[in-house]
């Protein structure tokens, strides 16, 4: 994570462009004096190390800088988007787990049928399909013709939602308004299936391969010999073997579900973290960027971690 | 009975060496092709990504119109089997009245010459720190492979994003970020099988018949593992090619007179509305071409290296 951090930084300062010049774009007049200043309050006047040394020492107590141009700090500005981008990928997270572990294991067990043959193509199709074009074919498919689901946004205006959590969906549950709850679920619909689509397309094939492998494997040939159900031997022995492989894929497609989210919430005027650091590459507003890719690797490397508690908890032979 | 003895004089033979060597790759190459007629979906891929370059590289003479000048009056022409369609635009014309087929062709340009060329500069980097690092261990293979541990904590989008955040729009900064951690999964790779190999029998002799470390690298090791880099290349340059495009989507690609897909995408998306074709057409495009990039690249890795294969 220290790597990280510095990584980050310098890619920050090796770019040309002074920052003050950069937050008095949009503004007026300023004097000289004034200039200075800024530069004095921002560190950017000291030597590139002793930069570095603020910005780790407050990175560490959890102080990522002030936006240049949105003139607010960073982690405030975070925390204000990070709710939307959870609920997107917490959404897109169901939806691939919901539709890759039946596809998978229904695969596996009927190798070779149409269903196989059908399920495995359209995951091919997943994997080959850029995000973004996927989204606007939903869009134009579901919103456009048919007029069934909401093309951006995360609610309805007008539903009256209270903000409690700044999770669109809880909120509406924790205030009772039925109208938002509809309202904010039938705005995750698109983005979340988007979103999820090539992360269930990379699980169910790995499901099934594993699947396929642990079917064949002697402890599921005992299973079956000593009479157990089919059912049984398919859920408890090859299932939990098979979930091995697969949780570490689902741990690496969590850098889908991030790098994905920029896109997918440009695509879908999604206000969370993605469409912010997005706009400000745009306004080249480094603090900011610097801050949300430290939040994206961060969470990066904590979902693998997970994986590798996971792992041991499936595979008692491993030993953290 | 006069018996020769000596065998060696033909092998000394310069020329023929290498006559042999080329008969036996041709051999190699034809048994390949063999193999690729059994997997006819594989081989429908490649025809296709051929179809693809070939339309790249022969833009110009394919292509009537102007891909980056139109003529506003000719502005949301449909494509030509909706009702209001005309041949002379098979695909229909953008917001700015450009031919889209025209463009499409222009595009197959930026996003095959990105995916070969980010991959290619991987290859070789990563192949040649990875040859390094698994033969040789040592200092600079703990330094190498923390980088790339490092690197691996940044999926790949964000990585390039970041950097093209900084380096700005542009072909050389565009291969730059898609290179920049693109080397680390080909420097794996080899480090791995490097370490695997370099124990086996038949580096062993090598040694023992005096070969010095290049020769037992490049002649014994590398012709055994280069398959799987082959293989890991090809469907490489598909994620490449979606990347790039994801870039060029977000507006972080190449600067905006050049027509990629990603970009093409991106402005239809304001027409959506009154003109679906202008963004899914170009999109269309990617999928076609990375799928069958990707039906290739699985039916090259059935082939070369079947221990790579998904489905057990």
């Amino acid at each position: 994570m220290f790597g990280v951090a510095i990584i980050v930084f310098f890619f920050i300062r090796l770019t040309p462009g002074d920052p003050v010049d950069i937050m008095m774009g949009q503004g007026g007049a300023i004097s000289a004096g004034e200039l200075d200043r800024l530069r004095e309050e921002f560190h950017l006047n000291e030597p590139l190390h002793i930069q570095l040394w603020y910005f780790l020492r407050d990175a560490a107590r959890g102080d990522l800088g002030y936006s240049y141009v949105l003139k607010q700090p960073v982690t405030s500005l975070i925390a204000e988007r990070l709710p939307a981008t959870i609920e997107l990928a917490g959404g897109a997270l169901i939806f691939s787990l919901l539709v890759a572990l039946p596809v998978g294991i229904i695969s596996a067990v009927r190798q070779n049928s149409w269903l196989d043959r059908l399920s495995m193509s359209s995951a091919f199709l997943g994997i080959s399909m850029p995000g973004f074009w996927l989204g606007i074919i939903l869009i134009l498919l579901f919103s456009v013709r048919l007029h069934w689901l909401p093309v951006q946004g995360r609610v309805a205006l007008g539903s009256g939602l209270q903000e409690r959590t700044g999770f669109f969906v809880l909120d509406s549950i924790l205030t009772g308004n039925m109208a938002a709850l509809t309202s904010s679920l039938l705005h995750l619909v698109l983005p979340s299936i988007t979103l999820g689509a090539p992360v269930a397309a990379v699980i169910a094939r790995v499901l099934r391969s594993s699947m396929l492998e642990a079917l064949r494997s002697d402890y599921v040939t005992l299973a079956r010999s000593k009479g157990m159900a089919e059912t049984w031997v398919v859920v408890k022995h090859a299932l939990r073997n098979a979930m091995i492989p697969t949780v570490t894929v689902v741990g690496l497609q969590v850098g889908i579900l991030l790098g994905g989210n920029m896109v997918i919430e440009t695509v879908f005027g999604w206000p969370g973290l993605g469409r912010m650091v997005v706009k400000a590459i745009f306004d080249r507003d480094f603090p900011l960027i610097q801050g949300t890719v430290m939040i994206y690797a961060f969470t990066f490397v904590m979902a693998n971690l997970i994986v590798d508690v996971l792992y041991t908890y499936l595979n008692p032979r491993i030993k953290m | 009975m006069e018996v020769n003895h000596d065998i060696s004089p033909p092998f000394r033979d310069q020329a023929y060496g290498w006559r042999l060597r080329l008969e036996l790759w041709w051999r190699n190459f034809q048994s390949f092709l063999r193999d690729l007629r059994a997997h006819p979906l594989a081989m429908a891929g490649g025809i296709i990504v051929i179809l693809y370059l070939f339309a790249a590289i022969f833009a110009d003479q394919l292509t009537v119109y102007d891909p980056t000048r139109g003529d506003l009056r000719l502005r949301h022409i449909p494509p030509a089997w909706e009702a209001e369609g005309d041949w002379a635009y098979p695909l229909g014309t953008d917001s700015q009245g450009r031919d889209l087929l025209t463009r499409i062709i222009y595009g197959a340009r930026v996003s095959l010459s990105v995916g070969f060329l980010s991959v290619g500069i991987s290859v070789v980097v990563g192949v040649l720190f990875g040859t390094l690092a698994g033969y040789f261990g040592g200092r600079f293979d703990a330094a190498v492979s923390r980088l790339a541990d490092l690197l691996l904590a940044f999926p790949f989008l964000i990585f390039a994003i970041g950097v093209m955040a900084f380096l700005g729009p542009g072909f050389t900064n565009l291969i730059l970020a898609l290179t920049f951690k693109g080397w680390v999964e080909f420097f794996r790779l080899v480090r791995g099988e490097m370490l695997a190999e370099k124990t086996r029998e038949y580096v062993e002799a090598a040694r023992v018949t005096g070969q010095g470390h290049a020769a037992i690298i490049t002649k014994e090791i590398l012709p055994n593992i280069i398959q799987s880099v082959f293989v890991l290349g090809t469907l490489r340059i598909g994620y490449m090619i979606i990347t790039e495009a994801s870039l060029s989507f977000l507006g972080l690609g190449l600067p905006p007179d050049i027509p990629t897909w990603g970009s093409m995408v991106a402005t239809g998306r304001d027409a959506l509305l009154v003109a679906w074709w202008v963004s899914t057409l170009p999109g269309l495009a990617i999928v076609l071409l990375v799928m069958a990039i990707n039906i290739f690249g699985e039916g090259l890795r059935d082939i070369l290296d079947p221990r790579l294969k998904l489905d057990g």
